[in-house]
């Protein structure tokens, strides 16, 4: 893996926000390397910028200055049109709520992304199956979010993420919403999704069990990265 | 799944706020068209004039009459095919609420002028021959259920006392444009009975009706007619059918005007009630907007959503508008018989009624739309939750 180019190459990156008259530094100088099939950890307390970098990273925003290549892809330099349809073909979102549709069915939900790829219907049917035996939810595609549990939503939105067979994964607080028992089985899916599928995944918690899970954890203190290797924790 | 039935879902997350909208535009709709009716039912009578028919009046007003001796010397000028001459009767029947056309005129020649009225030859026959015959529409004979043969008696306005008629004749239009509430009897009978009576008015008409031979020549007549009455004691205003019966509409015109804005204001009403529908669909799902862009779907997805919802929440209620229409302008006909003669919903009433639920539909979506579209996804996601 040592050989292999890092997937997410991160240099010298620098964000921040105005707010009224003030500008408010969120990230400051960050350099980071993600190797294909990782699964890192983003921690760190409220407001220190690891949902920013994450979203950075997920090409949903812009920074300020430095660059962040993605399987060798300049993100900062794609346009909104470029960066839309990059964001289709190469990442996979999981997010704390889930953020399944309401009126379509679990099916719906994760055939939602392919409806962008031109695959045929016939097509779609067999990723979006596919994608709902590795969540082990096959029984239940045609099931609305509120028939579901939280841990079978974050399921759903997982299969959501993979159907489209992306370049990394970015999960925001995946387990953020979750009962003990349901957080467990979804870090347990995105453990098998990372060593059996061979996934990427960059992760943001705040639990210290889901960081546990990770390959490397970094810390992020006032917009400053600090690797921390798993076995500190 | 396809996008369609994404919009046909989203459009019923919410089924009574849907359900209010598509009564309020559906309401909206069906006042429009009626109101739309309205007016075209006040140009019916434009509508319904022929190019090729002149009315010759009275310069002064159409209230004093003209000699019945002009009618030789009109048939005489150039262009000129057929002449014919009437008097507005004025009569009542039974109850000045029971008010209807009736009119005074030379049948034989008057309704070869008119061939869109169509008269059952044997009943033609016996209304020329009876002096005291009537013609009378067929909306008019079956709003007072009068059969033929019925003595109907009008009470006379402008020519009192009672006025005894045979009814020998029901016409009906040859189209739906042609008013079929209007009464006809022979000029001849009044004439007689005024001069019997020693009354002023004798031998004079209200108006002429001129057949031209040619449309093209309309304008060259009216000026020959005029010319050849001018310096006589009653000089004539001559003018196409169209222009007299706009005469009358100019008199009302404020009615209209206003019937017209108040058909705009429920436009700007329906207009509110779908944008603000739309307007709290959108903020509602900013954050699902937010997941569709982080998922990669485009302005054009996205505005295609919101377009489409208010697309279907709008022609959902058009469409049951106009279907409703047809039913609410029969009863308004039928009711109104007196006021309006003619009262159909015309197809242009039918494509204004589509043009502007297409427009309010567009109007309605734009700010949510190009909201949804420009939302930064992040802020976006922040509002779930």
């Amino acid at each position: 893996m040592a050989n292999r180019p890092p997937i997410v190459e991160i240099r010298n990156l620098f964000k921040s926000y105005r707010r009224g008259n003030q500008t408010l530094e969120v990230l400051s100088d960050i350099s980071l390397n993600i190797d294909d099939g990782e699964f890192l950890a983003l921690m760190g307390p409220s407001g220190s910028g690891k949902t920013t970098l994450l979203n950075l990273i997920a090409g949903i925003d812009s920074a300020d200055s430095g660059t962040i290549k993605v399987g060798g892809v300049d993100i900062t330099s794609l346009s909104e049109t470029d960066l839309a349809r990059w964001r289709a073909n190469n990442v996979g979102f999981i997010f704390q709520f889930y953020n399944l549709i309401p009126v379509l069915t679990a099916f719906e939900n994760v055939e939602l992304p392919l409806l962008l790829s031109g695959l045929s219907k016939k097509a779609r049917r067999e990723h979006v199956e596919v994608a709902l035996r590795i969540v082990n939810l096959a029984d239940r595609m045609d099931h609305y979010p509120g028939q579901l549990s939280g841990g079978q939503q974050q399921r759903v939105a997982i299969a959501r993420a993979v159907v489209t067979d992306p370049s990394i994964l970015v999960a925001d607080e995946p387990t953020g919403d979750l009962d003990r028992v349901s957080a467990e089985e979804i870090l347990e899916l995105m453990e098998r999704l990372v060593h059996e599928i061979g996934k990427t995944i960059i992760m943001v918690t705040h639990d210290p069990r889901a960081a546990k899970k990770a390959h490397i954890i970094k810390h992020l203190d006032k917009g400053v990265l600090n690797a921390h290797p798993q076995a500190d924790l | 799944m396809h996008i369609l039935k994404l919009i046909y879902k989203n459009a019923f997350r919410h089924k009574l706020r849907t359900f209010l909208t598509i009564l309020g535009v559906t309401v909206a709709i069906l006042s429009f068209g009626l109101l739309r009716t309205v007016v075209s039912a006040w140009y019916a009578g434009v509508e319904a004039s022929s190019a090729s028919r002149l009315v010759a009046r009275n310069s002064v007003s159409l209230v004093f009459p003209l000699p019945l001796s002009y009618k030789e010397k009109i048939r005489q000028i150039e262009g000129v095919k057929g002449v014919s001459y009437g008097t507005w009767f004025g009569g009542i029947y039974i109850d000045e609420k029971n008010f209807f056309a009736n009119y005074a005129v030379e049948p034989k020649t008057y309704l070869a002028i008119y061939p869109e009225i169509i008269i059952p030859p044997e009943q033609w026959a016996t209304f020329i021959r009876d002096r005291k015959g009537a013609a009378a529409g067929r909306k008019l004979a079956e709003r007072f259920g009068w059969k033929i043969g019925d003595i109907i008696t009008l009470k006379g306005t402008i020519y009192p006392g009672n006025w005894d008629f045979v009814l020998q004749a029901i016409y009906k239009g040859r189209d739906e444009t042609v008013d079929e509430t209007a009464f006809f009897f022979h000029w001849d009978y009044l004439n007689e009975a005024l001069k019997k009576a020693g009354r002023l008015w004798t031998d004079q008409v209200g108006w002429y009706m001129i057949e031209v031979k040619d449309p093209n020549l309309a304008a060259d007549v009216s000026v020959r007619v005029d010319k050849v009455f001018k310096n006589s004691l009653a000089e004539t205003l001559t003018e196409t059918e169209k222009a007299f019966q706009l005469s009358f509409i100019s008199m009302t015109e404020a009615i209209v005007i206003a019937i017209q804005l108040v058909s705009f204001l429920i436009i700007f009403i329906i207009m509110a009630v779908v944008a603000n529908t739309m307007a709290m669909t959108a903020r509602e799902r900013i954050g699902e907007y937010a997941v569709f862009k982080t998922l990669g779907f485009g302005a054009f997805h996205i505005s295609g959503l919101i377009f489409g919802e208010s697309l279907f929440i709008t022609m959902a209620g058009a469409s049951l508008g106009i279907v409703l229409t047809f039913p609410a302008a029969e009863i308004f006909a039928r009711e109104l018989s007196q006021y309006f003669p003619i009262f159909n919903v015309e197809r242009e009433t039918i494509y204004m009624d589509i043009v502007t639920s297409l427009v309010v539909a567009f109007i309605a979506a734009l700010l949510p739309a190009w909201r949804a579209v420009n939302i930064r996804i992040a802020e976006g996601l922040r509002r779930i939750g």
